[in-house]
């Protein structure tokens, strides 16, 4: 038979055709001929690079077969805000992540699968215990002071953005860590304002909706994954060894030789691990009674490389999606549960084993824990010392359980008597209950004193979800137009409830309780207006009023509306025969998105006065002691920070969308941004205060590209290459001056005994966000940095604060993406890399442990690192811990993932397989950075939880 | 405001205003700070409150490098100083919280609530109290800061706009005014709960702010100074037999105490002032040589200026022996100089002589309740401080009866020297001043008195690292007050800074 083109006629030479369900093949020749030898009844499968598969019946001697180009690219769906909408039809910057180009691995985190697969998009892990949670960042952060985490949306139901604090309590490590990865189809990323928008208050930080798997009717399909990993410590940082300490300790402090140990501990070395895991996911979908369904656990185990750390979680879920009336019904049922049990290592061991004594020795029996540490003679724990690592992991016992509920019904419902109109009503909700202790027993030398401690806490979570929306689509043959319009109501609440009761063994100050109740609740109206005229220019208007209980008077409701226009050129005449270009758009947006949750969840009505009582131990005495109420700081005007997004698009495809992407530019501009501040003193009830008066701008390129490099029966190659560049600026940060140069000193970013609030890193207007504020260091003739010699940089003969200027920053400004997947008959093989570009860390190890003053600073003496031998520092004061000497070039290249894989199909029958698979995990990093690892969450190098490397093997099988 | 359905709200947040003196923010020992920004540790009202009054005097040492402390002990201190900028702001968080106790209790307000008619009779009292711990504050914004404060009263609701730079003789005499008001609504003198202000408070301080007239706002009122202490003297107090027993976990007992700060190892913990005033004296050395009642260590940061021991009587001029007086038997001179020969800050703990003045037992030596947070009340007002005060005011010719001062001056030094042999027979100006240095040391008191004696600044007086040398050198005159922190004049554009400055 003949092999053609449907729409040219002409032959395809080199297309691939092959008895299905056999391995028998052959390709046809340059004339599009093709032969084989098959019986009657069998079904051929003819494909092509480009084009769609078509499968034949062979019903006599010669079989042609016309193969159309597949548009599946284009039509593919994308999932947007209350709806989906095609590629081709798609108007705002929306990236879809499916299935099969999610990261591989040991993935205890939904968000890893993520990391480095979408431009724009940057997703830090906090470190390498086991499903820890990750930073992600989309396009930069749009906000200071206020969250700057993306809105996530997992089958419809917004989550909660919840900060630190209650993380901390909810007994688990990361917001969405009760999604089992293996029940994740698809992500979609909502970038820009005209596809945000339509979430309004929650959207200036982007859109993440992740979509599980369904079932589809048919047989029964069943899955089970099962892996094993291997996780070794991959970097130490340098310090000295016990013979190098002896040396250095007898030629500085020969007072002091008699103090040192007989022992030679390397006490990295003791508080790591190899460390086991394992994870197994079983699903089974199909159709029971014509009911599609699907349903899954997984159990996942998995220790942390550091000693004592330890995740345990089993997940279940279960999917149903009846439809009914003739499909006039669809309704879907989501329910998804995980039971967690975390054992969380005390992380303070890990800046412990970097300074305790290498000559002292793990063990001392004699002592009360059986494990060396420092005690007075009088059997009292030496104060201002540095505790036994090892004691510090092994005798504290912090374990906490998080068991979360998420769930939800969505019913659409196709009008009988008006099937243009289509109402859907979507329920959810999100139940969450935490709950731990955390012990640390008396024989923990720093807790002798007060007999151990031990904290109790739980956390209740309770959100609530109602959303009622009615979309209208019609064709306009005549008028060449479709439109579309859709039009919703939604309610959402949340509730939360939380306590943690502290009590010092010795029972001194009584149970230490804090509880506190958090509910807030956001209504909405929104609606969108899609209008195509031609399938050529594309129009969408979407608007958003929503009303939150966090702010009050006229600002509680906000208005968010948004505009694009997308013109699908490559239909234009002129371009519609291009044979290169098969496809190109041009999108341009704009909208106004808003971020509601201004104090990160730490008090849901900031616009009212409260009072807040004291908790133990600073009461008043007023005769007897009186508990005492605070007048607490308001802002009664207290407001969402607004977001004005630009943004120009344009997708393109090449080679019949073999490679396509797209390319993006946009402009954000935030307003109102909430800014913690000096407010004159007197006119508030404290001396800094969170109001809106800041202003910032992001603005970036991204450039996206995925390649079908190369296809036939027995070989593909997919390529993915992604890229973004964003540069961020403060432009507003005061009530009064904003000169440039003047900023805030960003809370925690301080690392040694300096006090008060100045830190390593300000923001500063003229100057990217967190940028650091430092001193220039002055070097010697050999590059060696001369210590506390600083440039007055003002020449006014002195060196103060006024010498300091803005010198780099945290974020990276270029990230870089590129994922390949290789497939050779059988075999697999696939690896994910990202690089990222003109990022700075401050170095607070080296600060903080390379110089000789830690050697003999407290009662003990201490280890030091071995990058003092760099800069031979003495001690420490504010021209070293400002100096710019730690602010370090941070960029990097890292592998992030290398997955070989062998298929073996028809295992026993059909529609049976089996895959065996290795990854290897953080397979490695090309730095300058000197530090443990270059990739640090806001870029203060402190006490990092070294990532593990990771050696997984694992099988997976459907049948 | 469901938060005042309690009745007992009112003496909650009446209790936060006092609280506000001696803790740091709403959990013991540090927690939910009043102040952001700051270390809370380190921010307490009285400790920084000290820091300004004796570190930057002639008497303490402070060895740490805390924020801004190494600019205070030399007297280099700039705008940007972090100590400055938390008394500075700790004040007017007092005012503030003040003002809104006022708002709270207003009459309508109060009636809307239908707060019962008893609950308002003590609310009437509150009002005063909240109204005097005000004045207390704006006090100190005078005697710190020479009065060019944002001024606000409870007319001013809170917001974010900017209040208006007050000066010397617009605070003075809004102080007065206030204080003669309310010196008539508290309780009688001696009547109140313990640690309450009454009636002698608010005397006590119009005493001060008389005395002090002529450096604030250069008018001579004496007469007024005298006049208060000697209404405060008619109330009744006597003066504690034994000095040493004012500075003692139990202090309460105490005689001749008018107003504390209290403070309590369990119900009131904080970093403050007791705090270090036990902690940070001693170390493991002094700790070992008696009980302090603090656990092992200490944190051996405040040694004694070789001016302010020499202020005391020593057989043979040698600091090294014992003085007969006992207020010089708190030295711990052993393995330590007299003299601080290296620079202030980061120099052995040795450096200076010890001085351990307060310490947490009771007067049977019983340690307080906890061995970090001491049980011991600051005296802030006190009888011997009014005595002192009558014989000065009388020395600048304001009235009263030389013999009645020569009586005081020495009802103090027979205290001091167990008998007559340290009294004195006529009285002079420096005297008093030295007086003052010996029986008020380390309470804060130094600095003001240095500056009404024109000794702060200058040359006439120097002091080891005076002005950054070891020897001492003049300071300008514009260091008798401190500057406008620049943090809140870059928020307020309302402020002017302090001259000079």
């Amino acid at each position: 038979g003949t092999v053609i083109d449907q729409t040219t006629g002409l032959p395809l030479p080199g297309a691939s055709v092959v008895i299905k369900g056999t391995s028998t093949g052959t390709t046809t020749d340059f004339d599009g001929l093709y032969q084989i030898t098959a019986n009657t009844g069998d079904i051929l499968q003819f494909s092509y690079v480009g084009f769609s598969v078509l499968e034949l019946t062979v019903d006599g001697p010669t079989l042609d077969a016309a193969l159309s180009e597949d548009t599946q690219m284009l039509d593919e769906i994308v999932v947007i805000g209350y709806g989906t909408t095609t590629k081709k039809d798609a108007t705002g910057a929306v990236v879809g992540v499916t299935e099969e180009e999610l990261n591989q691995g040991f993935i205890a985190s939904p968000q890893d699968l993520l990391i480095g697969k979408a431009a724009g998009v940057n997703i830090t892990t906090n470190g390498g215990a086991p499903g820890s949670g990750s930073q992600i960042r989309i396009r930069g952060g749009s906000s200071l002071d206020a969250s700057n985490d993306p809105l996530i949306i997992i089958d419809g139901v917004p989550l909660d953005s919840p900060g630190l604090d209650e993380q901390r309590n909810s007994g688990s490590r990361n917001v969405f860590d009760f999604v089992n990865p293996n029940d994740i189809s698809s992500f979609s990323i909502l970038k820009d304002a005209s596809a945000t928008a339509i979430y309004g208050s929650r959207a200036s930080n982007g859109v993440i909706i992740i979509t599980t798997k369904k079932g589809k009717t048919g047989e029964l399909k069943f899955s089970l994954n099962t892996s094993a990993s291997v996780n070794t410590l991959s970097n130490t940082i340098g310090v000295f060894s016990a013979s190098d300490y002896r040396e250095i300790i007898a030629d500085r402090f020969p007072n002091r030789v008699s103090d040192l140990g007989s022992a030679d501990t390397n006490w990295q070395e003791q508080i790591f691990e190899t460390a086991l895991g394992t994870d197994t996911n079983f699903s089974v979908s199909g159709g029971i009674m014509g009911i599609p369904f699907r349903a899954s656990v997984g159990y996942t185990q998995q220790d942390g490389i550091l000693r004592t750390e330890a995740l345990e979680r089993t997940t279940a879920s279960l999917n149903i999606t009846p439809r009914l009336f003739d499909d006039k019904l669809k309704i879907e049922l989501n329910a998804r549960g995980a039971y967690t049990e975390n054992n969380f290592a005390e992380t303070g061991a890990i800046g412990s084993a970097l300074e305790f004594d290498p000559t002292q020795p793990v063990f001392d029996p004699t002592l009360p824990a059986g494990l060396f540490d420092y005690y007075e003679e009088n059997g009292s724990a030496t104060t201002n010392t540095v505790t036994n690592p090892v004691a510090q992991l092994t005798l504290r016992d912090n374990q906490a359980i998080a068991r979360r509920f998420v769930g939800n019904a969505k019913f659409d419902y196709n009008l009988h008597f008006f099937p243009d109109i289509t109402a859907t009503l979507n329920l959810g909700i999100d139940k969450s209950i935490g709950d731990g202790t955390d012990f640390q027993p008396p024989t923990i030398s720093s807790q002798l004193l007060e007999g151990g401690r031990t904290r109790n806490f739980e956390q209740d979570e309770e959100n609530k979800l109602m959303d009622i929306y009615f979309k209208y689509d019609k064709d306009l043959d005549k008028i060449n137009s479709r439109l579309d319009f859709t039009a919703g109501y939604s309610y959402q609440n949340f509730y939360e409830d939380r306590m943690s009761v502290d009590l010092r063994g010795d029972g001194v100050g009584g149970p230490l309780v804090i509880k506190t109740i958090l509910e807030s609740n956001i209504q909405s109206f929104f609606g969108r207006f899609n209008y195509a005229f031609n399938d050529k220019y594309l129009l969408t208007l979407t608007y958003r009023r929503d009303g939150s209980s966090r702010f009050g008077g006229d600002n509680r409701w906000g208005n968010f509306p948004a505009a694009a226009f997308a013109w699908n050129i490559s239909d234009e005449n002129f371009l519609k025969d291009s044979e290169t270009l098969s496809n190109l758009k041009l999108r341009l947006g704009w909208g106004i998105t808003g971020q509601q949750d201004v104090l990160q969840g730490t008090d849901t009505q900031p616009f009212l006065p409260q009072f807040s009582p004291s908790q133990n131990g600073a009461s008043g005495q007023l005769g007897g002691f009186v508990t005492t109420l605070r007048a607490q700081p308001f802002d009664a005007n207290i407001k969402w920070e607004e977001t004005t997004t630009y943004n120009i698009g344009l997708d393109y495809g090449l080679f019949n969308n073999r490679i396509s992407g797209a390319l993006e530019l946009y402009y954000r501009e935030t307003e109102d941004l909430l800014s913690t501040v000096n407010v004159a003193a007197g006119s508030n009830l404290t001396n800094r205060l969170p109001t809106n008066i800041g202003s910032l701008t992001n603005k970036g390129v991204e450039f996206f590209l995925d390649a079908a490099v190369f296809k036939n029966e027995d070989f593909s190659w997919n390529l993915g290459f992604n890229f973004a560049y964003n540069e961020n600026e403060v432009d507003r940060l005061f009530q009064t001056g904003n000169e440039p140069g003047t900023g805030i000193p960003v809370s925690g970013t301080s690392l040694i005994g300096i006090g008060g609030d100045d830190g390593a890193q300000w923001h500063i207007v003229g100057q990217p966000t967190r940028s650091y504020f430092v001193f220039e260091q002055v070097y010697d003739e050999n590059g060696v940095p001369l210590e506390g010699v600083v440039r007055d940089l003002n020449n006014d003969g002195q060196i103060n604060d006024l010498d300091r200027r803005a010198y780099k920053q945290a974020a990276p400004l270029v990230t870089l993406g590129l994922n390949s997947r290789f497939n050779y008959k059988e075999w697999d093989f696939s690896f994910s890399a990202r690089a990222n570009y003109g990022n700075y860390n401050y170095n607070g190890i080296d600060l903080n442990r390379g110089n000789y003053r830690n050697l003999n600073i407290g009662q003990d003496l201490r280890n030091v690192a071995t990058s003092v031998l760099r800069s031979n520092f003495e001690g420490t004061r504010d021209e070293i811990t400002f100096s710019d000497y730690y602010v370090r070039d941070a960029s990097f290249i890292r592998m992030d993932n290398m997955t070989l894989g062998y298929t073996v199909d028809k295992l026993w029958k059909e529609n049976t397989r089996m895959r065996i698979f290795s990854t290897l995990q953080n397979v490695f990093v090309i730095t300058d950075y000197d530090g443990l690892d270059p990739e640090i969450t806001n870029g203060i190098d402190n006490n990092i939880y070294p990532r593990p490397f990771t050696v997984q093997v694992g099988l997976s099988l459907d049948f | 405001e469901n938060a005042f359905d309690d009745p007992q709200s009112y003496l909650q947040f009446l209790s936060k205003i006092y609280a506000g003196l001696s803790v740091t923010g709403q959990q013991g020992p540090s927690g939910q700070g009043d102040l952001i920004g700051f270390d809370e540790g380190n921010s307490q009202y009285m400790r920084t409150y000290f820091y300004l009054n004796e570190v930057t005097a002639d008497a303490v040492k402070w060895r740490y490098d805390d924020a801004g402390l190494a600019e205070l002990l030399v007297n280099e201190w700039t705008a940007d100083n972090d100590v400055i900028s938390v008394v500075y702001n700790r004040l007017i968080f007092q005012v503030t919280q003040a003002n809104e106790f006022l708002r709270q209790t207003e009459q309508s307000v109060l009636d809307g609530r239908n707060v019962p008619a008893d609950i308002q009779t003590d609310i009437a009292f509150y009002r005063a109290e909240a109204r005097f711990l005000r004045a207390l504050s704006y006090y100190h914004g005078l005697e710190l800061f020479g009065g060019n404060i944002p001024f606000v009263t409870e007319e001013d609701l809170p917001g974010a706009f900017f209040p208006e730079q007050t000066n010397a003789v617009d605070l003075f005499n809004y102080i007065e005014s206030e204080l003669i008001e309310i010196a008539d609504l508290l309780v009688p003198a001696t009547q109140n709960d313990y640690g309450r202000a009454d009636q002698a408070a608010a005397w006590t301080l119009l005493a001060r702010l008389y005395l002090n007239a002529e450096v604030y706002i250069g008018e001579n009122r004496y007469s007024d100074c005298i006049n208060f202490c000697e209404r405060i003297i008619a109330a009744g107090y006597t003066l504690e037999p034994n000095y040493n027993e004012l500075f003692l976990a139990d202090n309460n007992t105490a005689e001749g105490i008018i107003f504390p700060v209290t403070h309590d190892g369990v119900e009131t913990q904080s970093f403050g002032y007791m705090f270090i005033m036990v902690n940070g004296t001693l170390d493991a050395n002094i700790n070992s040589s008696g009980d302090f009642g603090a656990n092992t260590g200490g944190f051996a940061g405040l040694t004694c200026k070789e001016n302010f021991v020499r202020l005391f009587e020593f057989p043979n001029d040698d600091p090294f022996q014992d003085s007969p007086d006992i207020r010089a038997s708190f030295f711990f001179k052993d393995g330590h100089s007299l003299e601080l020969t290296s620079p202030p800050t980061g120099s052995d703990f040795q450096e200076g002589f010890g001085y351990t003045k307060f310490r947490n037992l009771t007067s049977d030596g019983v340690p307080g309740q906890d061995n970090s947070y001491p049980d011991i009340d600051l005296p802030l007002f006190r009888l011997a401080d009014v005595y002192l005060m009558y014989a000065e005011a009388f020395l600048r010719n304001g009235g009263g009866d030389e013999g009645t001062a020569l009586g005081y001056v020495n009802a103090i030094r027979q205290r001091a020297y167990g008998d007559a042999s340290g009294n004195v027979a006529s009285l002079d100006l420096q005297f008093i001043l030295d007086e003052r240095g010996r029986e008020l040391g380390w309470e804060g008191y130094r600095r003001t008195d240095l500056v009404r004696f024109g000794q702060y600044t200058g040359n006439t007086y120097l002091w080891d690292w005076k002005g950054g040398l070891e020897n001492g050198t003049s300071i300008p005159a514009h260091f008798d007050i401190f500057p406008i922190p620049a943090g809140d004049l870059n928020a307020n554009p309302n402020l002017d800074q302090n001259p000079d400055y």
